[in-house]
């Protein structure tokens, strides 16, 4: 009995191993790191792994015959720890595919050991814009946002609208200082001025110090160029020390739907800035936050967890069509060929220099009272089309463009 | 864009950064000192003050959200619940390794914080839980240099006072004295009738109790995030290095001046401001490795 069971299963082992024998190892592996414990394990994080599980289970990847499994792990915000387990999980473990990535600095490490091995990295919570810029490569399509358009986004509106004077609380790594360039950037192509800036560490807890130096800098706009945990007791330290009631305003450049529900809509309401997803904007992301929310303790899904499932959607849709996951970069290729179609960031293309084009909704926190519950936080004030809400690819001073 | 440097920083200026280095050395001075009590009479090198201090902040935010019990109570009510579960600790974990080599302890509560940690990053996630300013401390004056918050200013006062008040206990009261007498000789200090397991418990309890003392006074500045204790504690452990392991008043002023001197770091080089501790660290090491206020062992 025991026999007959053990060779029905070794004839279904050599069946499922037939109908994948395109891919390497007839698995298609997909690696999510992150930060899984710290400032950002919230907008990234634990979350980030359920959304991956749920594009595999949506695209049907069983039904279709390939078999896919995910692995995760914790980068802890440091590029040597990152690039660590990358490499191990490449040159080991056989992963294809690396997906996430938030923290520019660990990104840009896992970028170049991606392009050497010639994987495929699917960025989504990384925002510097140079990863699509001069440190572009033919194996990486970042998804989700950038540092350029979140600039693009929230510094336009507010420079329009009278703040043309700019102090920055920066953190002190790739991904702040790209943020804050770009929107420098924008600041003074619309007539505004930067005072100064303020470099702060990643993971700081009090930013009392820092709020005072804005405050003596007397500029309109207080301009926060950090992300997660350090934006939320920035935020909190200006209302404690009376910055709005002086009359400076800030501007939150890159902040989380986990970050308003973290901060409470009494702190939180009045913010302005972009976002790439909303889970309340149309039934099909409505459909796919519920899901998300009962898998993963109740909490709506970040732009970063929603960009993660529709990158991985859109790399398993080339894979079928490609039938082969070895070489990476003709996996991008096949990427940037088919044109984008997901349930959450509707239909889309990716450019040459790896950078995905969609729509970017420029959006204001809700007052308590208009707030119907937990997560009922955003009004959308404008949606920034495609064309106009990332870099024109021959700005980006990307090789793979001029080259 | 402007370039802009802020070395020639007017005295008002520093003024404000040294009052903000002294708020938040009252923190540093608070958990500082328990720790020191507890390796002063207990020579236990005790990693869970982190955790414990975020399980005070944790405390007083259930207590708020749950019961609808405030800000006030819970200054009170959360130091007594974290100090009968450090209480707990000692007496069925550390009781244990009496007589051992520190590394035990140390790896112990160690464990310790990183399960505590490990189940609140779980349930609450890692952004950490709103805890709102008790109406009666909103608002803040302007002194003419700075705005200064209310309950910044609340903080060190009440820091100032738990601090002087343990010091005042320890070093001269007779129940004081007893504790002393017990870390140098427990044997003899038991021949004279006092229950020096019982007193070892008890005072392991108020030092984390103290540390969830901070807990609740940090709460409404800080998020309540199951991350703020793991990111204060090696800090604190440098105050107490510097200060002198198991000096009282050493960790008390260490604290303070630390504070300071990272709120002055804030604004020369604010790149460098979570550095600077460890670098003073290093430096007393090497120039007077017992610590600031520390005796020769």
């Amino acid at each position: 009995m025991n026999m007959i069971r053990l060779l029905g299963a070794s004839a279904l082992i050599a069946l499922a191993g037939a109908a994948n024998a395109q891919f390497t190892d007839g698995v298609i592996k997909l690696g999510v790191i992150n930060d899984m414990s710290s400032l950002y394990a919230d907008i990234s994080g634990p979350g980030a792994l359920v959304a991956a599980r749920m594009a595999v289970e949506d695209f049907g990847a069983a039904a279709k015959g390939m078999k896919v499994e995910i692995v995760g792990a914790d980068h802890q915000n440091k590029p040597d720890v990152g690039a660590a387990i990358v490499r191990q999980w490449i040159d080991a473990d056989k992963v294809d595919a690396i997906v996430d990535v938030p923290t520019s600095s660990v990104a840009f490490a896992v970028n170049d050991i991606v392009r050497e091995k010639n994987k495929v990295l699917l960025i989504s919570g990384a925002a510097a814009s140079d990863l699509t810029g001069p440190r572009c490569s033919p194996n990486t399509v970042h998804w989700t946002y950038d540092t350029w358009a979140l600039a693009n986004g929230t510094g336009n509106a507010i420079v329009k609208t009278g703040g043309d004077s700019w102090f920055f609380l920066t953190a002190d790594y790739a991904f702040g200082h790209a943020l804050e360039r770009d929107t420098a950037a924008v600041v003074t192509a619309n007539g505004g001025k930067v005072l100064g800036q303020v470099r702060h560490p990643l993971n700081t807890a009090d930013f009392s110090s820092f709020l005072l130096q804005a405050q003596a800098s007397k500029a309109k706009i207080v301009g926060l160029a950090n992300a997660g945990g350090d934006t939320t007791n920035s935020i909190k330290a200006a209302a404690e020390f009376g910055l709005v009631s002086g009359g400076q305003n800030l501007a939150g450049l890159l902040v989380f739907i986990n970050d308003v529900h973290a901060l409470g809509l009494r702190t939180a309401q009045g913010l302005i800035f972009t976002e790439s997803f909303y889970w309340d904007r149309n039934d099909a992301s409505r459909a796919f936050a519920r899901r998300f929310a009962a898998a993963h303790r109740g909490n709506m899904p970040s732009m970063i967890q929603a960009g993660v499932y529709a990158s991985v959607f859109h790399y398993l849709k080339a894979l079928e069509a490609l039938k082969a996951d070895g070489n990476g970069k003709a996996v991008v290729d096949q990427m940037k060929a088919m044109p984008t179609d997901d349930p959450l960031f509707g239909k889309g293309t990716i450019r040459k220099d790896g950078r995905k084009i969609h729509d970017m909704y420029l959006v204001e926190v809700k007052k308590p009272a208009e707030s119907k519950g937990p997560w009922d936080y955003y009004k959308i004030r404008a949606t920034i089309p495609a064309a106009e809400a990332f870099r024109p690819m021959d700005k980006g001073g990307c090789p793979l463009v001029s080259g | 864009m402007v370039s802009f440097t802020v070395f020639g920083v007017p005295s008002q200026a520093l003024f404000g950064q040294l009052l903000l280095g002294l708020i938040n050395g009252s923190f540093y001075a608070m958990l500082s000192l328990g720790l020191a009590v507890i390796f002063g009479l207990l020579n236990i090198v005790n990693f869970a003050h982190g955790a414990l201090y975020m399980t005070g902040a944790f405390v007083a935010w259930f207590l708020l959200q749950h019961l609808g019990i405030g800000y006030w109570y819970a200054l009170i009510l959360a130091p007594i619940v974290v100090g009968l579960l450090g209480a707990a600790i000692e007496r069925f974990m550390l009781k244990r390794l009496h007589g051992l080599d520190h590394l035990y302890g140390l790896l112990l509560t160690f464990g310790l914080a990183l399960i505590i940690q490990g189940l609140f990053r779980n349930e609450f996630g890692s952004s950490g839980q709103p805890y709102q300013i008790p109406d009666e401390l909103r608002g803040g004056n302007n002194l003419g240099f700075m705005f200064l918050p209310n309950y910044r200013a609340w903080v060190v006062v009440a820091s100032l006072i738990v601090c002087l008040g343990t010091w005042f206990i320890i070093e001269r009261t007779k129940l004081g004295a007893y504790l002393r007498a017990a870390t140098e000789n427990a044997t003899l200090v038991q021949a004279f009738g006092i229950n020096v397991p019982r007193m070892i418990t008890l005072t392991y309890g108020f030092g984390v109790a103290l540390a969830a003392f901070a807990g609740v006074l940090a709460a409404p500045i800080y998020q309540v995030n199951p991350n703020m204790g793991a990111d204060l504690i090696i800090v604190v452990f440098a105050v107490v290095v510097i200060g002198g392991m198991g000096s009282i008043m050493g960790s008390i002023v260490t604290g303070f001046m630390l504070g300071v001197i990272e709120g002055l770091t804030k604004v020369f080089y604010p790149e460098a401001s979570n550095t600077m501790i460890f670098v003073i660290m290093a430096f007393v090491l090497l120039v007077r490795p017992q610590g600031l206020f520390g005796r020769t062992m």
